[in-house]
């Protein structure tokens, strides 16, 4: 696949472009794990619509 | 911080855009099913479904006799109510996982080079629907309330697993040119449904076969349109970002 010659931040050094994409990756992982995976009752009931219409495991 | 920050920037301006289009395809075509599958599920006496909003349309979900229409069950905690404030807790339900889904497209696509236009941004996002769509739901099909199913956590365990499998599978594909690498990628993508997902013990539900393949179709479209829109939306505010918005759009397929 040809990429974009121009990235995000290409001034900082290999390591820290590294942790600091993989820090946003798990941030959105923790985001979307929590709204759709947690089984605390509150969060199932609150997003329980949104859980069936993503065919998240719910219930 | 200055490449997560950017990261970040895109990724809310994406999730919420695509969120907010999703919130109104879900009012339109899965909710109504959603609702009408807890009409089944209410008639057939109760069903363990831990959706229980202390309102008319949804009774005590843990009663056995006659539905008590008033009473929220205290063990299943807080629920909203049903109407306008469930409907908004949706729509903040789509917009925050609509970020978290950006937040990772984003994240993965810079480290293969970042999305260098809405039409990238297209293929970015069929990608994303195969994974986190298309793959786990070969599995376990998009279900309604009252409808059997095996042990939550094991499901989610499966659902997280075919998700990496498929992920790591199509980015083999994609971004290593190497015969062997290419045939791990498909033992990758197959591998999750030769184990299987886990399955209920029996399939009988009260929610008529119809309603539920209506539902399959509308879960499945709503995010194959929710996916193109937030890849395209990376791709558009990425290169306004990056100012190389033009150029580049039409190298990739």
């Amino acid at each position: 696949m040809t990429t974009a010659s121009v990235s995000l931040g290409a001034s900082v050094s290999s390591q820290s472009r590294f942790m600091q994409l993989a820090l946003a990756g798990l941030l959105g992982i923790f985001v979307m794990g929590f709204v759709g995976f947690s089984h605390i009752d509150a969060v199932h009931n609150a997003a329980h619509d949104y859980r069936h219409s993503m065919a998240f495991p719910c219930h | 911080m200055n490449l997560f920050r950017n990261v970040v920037f895109i990724a809310a301006i994406a999730g919420l855009v695509a969120g907010v289009v999703l919130a109104c395809l879900q009012a339109y075509a899965t909710v109504p099913l959603i609702l009408k599958a807890e009409v089944y599920e209410q008639a057939g006496g109760g069903h363990h479904h831990d959706h229980a909003a202390p309102a008319a349309t949804d009774s005590n979900a843990m009663s056995t006799t006659a539905p008590a229409a008033e009473a929220a069950p205290a063990d299943e905690g807080w629920a909203p109510a049903d109407g306008f404030e469930r409907f908004a807790f949706s729509v903040l339900a789509n917009i925050v996982t609509g970020i978290g889904f950006a937040l990772i497209l984003v994240a993965v696509s810079e480290f293969a080079g970042g999305i260098g236009g809405w039409r990238q941004g297209v293929f970015w996002g069929l990608a994303g629907f195969a994974v986190f769509t298309l793959a786990p739901g070969l599995g376990l099909p998009p279900e309604l309330p009252a409808m059997p199913a095996a042990d939550l956590t094991q499901r989610q365990i499966w659902w997280w697993a075919t998700v990496a499998a498929t992920a790591a599978g199509l980015g083999l594909i994609a971004f290593r040119k190497s015969l062997p690498l290419a045939i791990l990628a498909v033992l990758l993508i197959v591998a999750p449904h030769v184990v299987g997902a886990p399955q209920p013990d029996s399939y009988e539900t009260a929610i008529p076969e119809g309603l539920h393949h209506q539902f399959v179709v509308a879960v499945t479209v709503t995010n194959l349109v929710f996916w193109l829109v937030l890849g395209a939306v990376v791709g558009v505010v990425r290169g306004r970002f990056t100012g190389t918005a033009t150029s580049l759009r039409d190298s990739f397929a």
